[in-house]
């Protein structure tokens, strides 16, 4: 295998990498432009939609059916969470808000723990997903480049709801001054709902993509991946929605980058190295890289 | 301030009565009795309480440590950090490995440096050192973390315990890896914690009350107009994270000597939440209301893990639903922040000269009415 050949390799790995964490950068994004709450819960998100799918998939449902009612599981898991939890404390200091975020996630992860026992379960994936496509001498898992493609689709298709929809409109007014938005008549409530159900969907949609590439998943599975999200999001910039895909490929590229450089003892600290590198960004760039900063009126 | 004034210009007029200067002031007299009631209360349960209550007391000691340097961050510099538990994880993980028997290292740490496996330290020392070398630590991590604001801050802080635990996890020759640290020697008593405790409590209490505290207060409510006065935001904040991650590195040393094993998932995201939960019930701001906050928390998570093992109500058994105590404590989490999104105290604290002046004040309208 020539050296070109090894970089095209790795650049795939971390493109894939990359596209979960973007998908999940941007439902973190879409929630904290227009609330400013950090939604610890997304990552539980994962998990609700990954058990859906496990339990359709047990029932004897095939993939697709499964899958589609995993990500609509995700997405009202979701809606019923700002709901329940953060409607009641909307416009409530950041903390509590970030806070109560937390909670939800203690109850959630608790609650499957209940429900499904701690053991991880194997989940299966069609074998079509499990193989590796070969393209010359590249072998490549079949499973990132679904990923790559599906991350593709979603990104265009967000970006046209985005700017060409009503709602993507009001959402980014609502993102840009919440107050101003409801004076021009927007209806906050719908266009905070929509975020969360859109931010959900792209969470079940990762969740199942982690799943298949994993092989098997337990109740605290969200964790990682929502940790994973936040250092995209932040490295972005939080808030922004460019900013969020920007961070999660720049994370991808980064991890296998100190995957493939750090000497082999310590590749275990790479996480740590992450979130290093992290906190110097944050010390140059202190809003991410795409954040505005936000004058303060004296 | 305020209050006294207008009680000491008011009450000659409308009770014709002249103040007279009580021999001690309410609060001080309050603090001592209180301090001997404690005393009397930890010696009567050192000397009489079962082993699961001592259990309690010396647990709710050490989470006292936890919240009150927890606050001094989190609630009177407004540097919301989710990292602090990284901070007791070093001082866990630091003074046990100090005070390990030599013969024990040998075995459980067999590949520790040459000079560090021969040292074995009493328990202060340890401990100390521990909540230094975290102090250390938060002076060099908060060079940077300190810059940063809202949102940010918490989520760097977050970083920090990742990179605490991915430390631990991984140093094999030092912390035995993500297996559990064991052997270590039970110094800590119930004398060693509430002493502490009670340090803390009063150190953090002055530096509320100092003129450091004052500007810690004012760069939390209003950077821009306290950085106009002069006051330096860096190093009032970088103070404020060191000192708290001193305690709170004491507090794991305590912990490690209690528990006598452990492993680096102690220290994560279970403990944060359960010290963050114990701020903000007490109220965030409070020196009193953190210690109220634990205690009540503390209770309260005691009764819900007993209940935990299953109830029987005579007409109805309930079965024990393992797990279910953390469940409840979330949904009184978020109940708390809905409804009381300040806590029990607020940012005020347990004041018995209000309290005083406010039962004499009753006490004379009775009389007159």
């Amino acid at each position: 295998m020539t050296f070109i050949q090894f970089l095209l390799q790795q650049a795939i790995n971390a493109i894939s990498i990359g596209s979960l964490y973007a998908l999940m950068a941007i439902g973190l994004a879409m929630v904290f432009g227009i609330l400013r709450l950090i939604n610890f819960a997304h990552g539980d998100l994962i998990m609700v939609g990954s058990y859906t799918a496990l339990l359709m998939l047990v029932a004897g449902a095939p993939f697709w059916a499964a899958g589609l009612v995993g990500i609509i599981a995700s997405a009202l898991a979701g809606l019923i969470m700002e709901r329940v939890a953060y409607r009641p404390i909307r416009g409530a200091p950041d903390v509590a808000m970030l806070l109560t975020s937390f909670a939800v996630t203690i109850f959630l992860e608790n609650f499957a723990v209940l429900l499904f026992s701690p053991t991880p379960r194997p989940f299966p994936a069609p074998a079509i997903l499990g193989t590796a496509l070969q393209f010359g001498q590249l072998r490549v898992a079949s499973v990132d480049v679904v990923a790559i493609i599906v991350a593709g689709v979603l990104l265009v298709l967000l970006t046209f709801f985005i700017t060409r929809t009503e709602v993507g409109v009001s959402m980014r007014a609502a993102s840009q001054d919440l107050l101003a938005a409801r004076l021009m008549g927007i209806n906050v409530n719908r266009v905070i709902a929509a975020a969360f159900a859109i931010g959900s969907m792209l969470a079940g949609v990762v969740g199942l993509l982690w799943s298949v590439r994993v092989g098997k998943i337990d109740p605290l599975m969200g964790f990682y991946p929502v940790l994973k999200a936040f250092v995209a999001s932040v490295i972005g910039g939080l808030g922004s929605l460019p900013g969020a895909v920007l961070g999660g490929y720049v994370l991808g590229i980064l991890e296998i980058l100190l995957q493939g450089l750090l000497p082999s003892s310590l590749t275990p600290f790479r996480d740590a190295f992450v979130f290093v590198i992290l906190i110097i960004l944050l010390l140059f760039r202190p809003n991410g890289i795409l954040g505005t900063t936000e004058r303060e009126k004296i | 301030m305020g209050d006294r004034i207008q009680q000491a210009e008011m009450a000659p007029k409308v009770m014709g009565l002249r103040e007279r200067k009580p021999v001690l002031k309410p609060n001080v007299l309050a603090v001592l009795l209180l301090s001997v009631l404690l005393i009397g209360g930890l010696a009567a349960t050192d000397l009489a309480a079962s082993a699961y209550v001592q259990r309690v007391v010396i647990g709710l000691g050490i989470s006292i440590i936890l919240v009150v340097s927890l606050n001094l961050s989190n609630g009177f510099t407004g540097i919301f950090s989710l990292g602090h538990v990284g901070f007791m994880a070093i001082g866990a993980y630091t003074a046990a490995i100090l005070t390990l028997p030599v013969s024990l290292k040998q075995v459980n740490l067999p590949d520790l440096p040459a000079w560090l496996g021969r040292l074995e330290l009493p328990f202060l020392p340890a401990t100390l050192i521990g909540g230094l070398l975290a102090m250390l630590i938060a002076f060099l991590v908060g060079l940077s973390l300190m810059r940063l604001s809202g949102p940010y801050v918490s989520v760097a802080t977050l970083g920090f315990l990742v990179i605490v635990q991915v430390v631990l996890v991984n140093w094999d020759q030092v912390t035995r890896g993500a297996r559990t640290f064991s052997g270590v020697p039970p110094h800590t008593t119930l004398w060693w914690v509430w002493g502490w405790a009670g340090l803390t409590v009063y150190v953090i209490w002055r530096l509320a009350r100092s003129a450091y505290g004052r500007q810690m207060m004012a760069i939390r409510d209003n950077e821009i107009a306290a950085q106009a006065l002069g006051i330096n935001v860096m190093r009032s904040r970088l103070l404020a994270f060191c000192i708290s991650a001193f305690f709170t590195a004491v507090a794991g040393s305590l912990w490690a000597h209690f528990i006598m094993s452990f492993s680096p998932k102690s220290f994560y995201f279970a403990q944060t939440f359960s010290i963050i939960t114990m701020l903000v019930v007490g109220g965030m701001g409070s020196v009193s209301g953190s210690v109220i906050g634990t205690g009540f928390v503390t209770l309260l998570s005691e009764l819900l893990r007993n209940a935990e093992r299953g109830i029987n109500l005579g007409f109805l058994q309930i079965p024990p639903i393992y797990g279910a105590s953390q469940i409840l404590m979330a949904v009184i989490f978020v109940l708390v922040i809905v409804f009381w999104p300040k806590g029990l105290l607020g940012e005020r604290e347990l004041n018995f000269e209000r309290l005083w002046g406010r039962l004499r004040r009753e006490e004379a309208s009775d009389r007159h009415g």
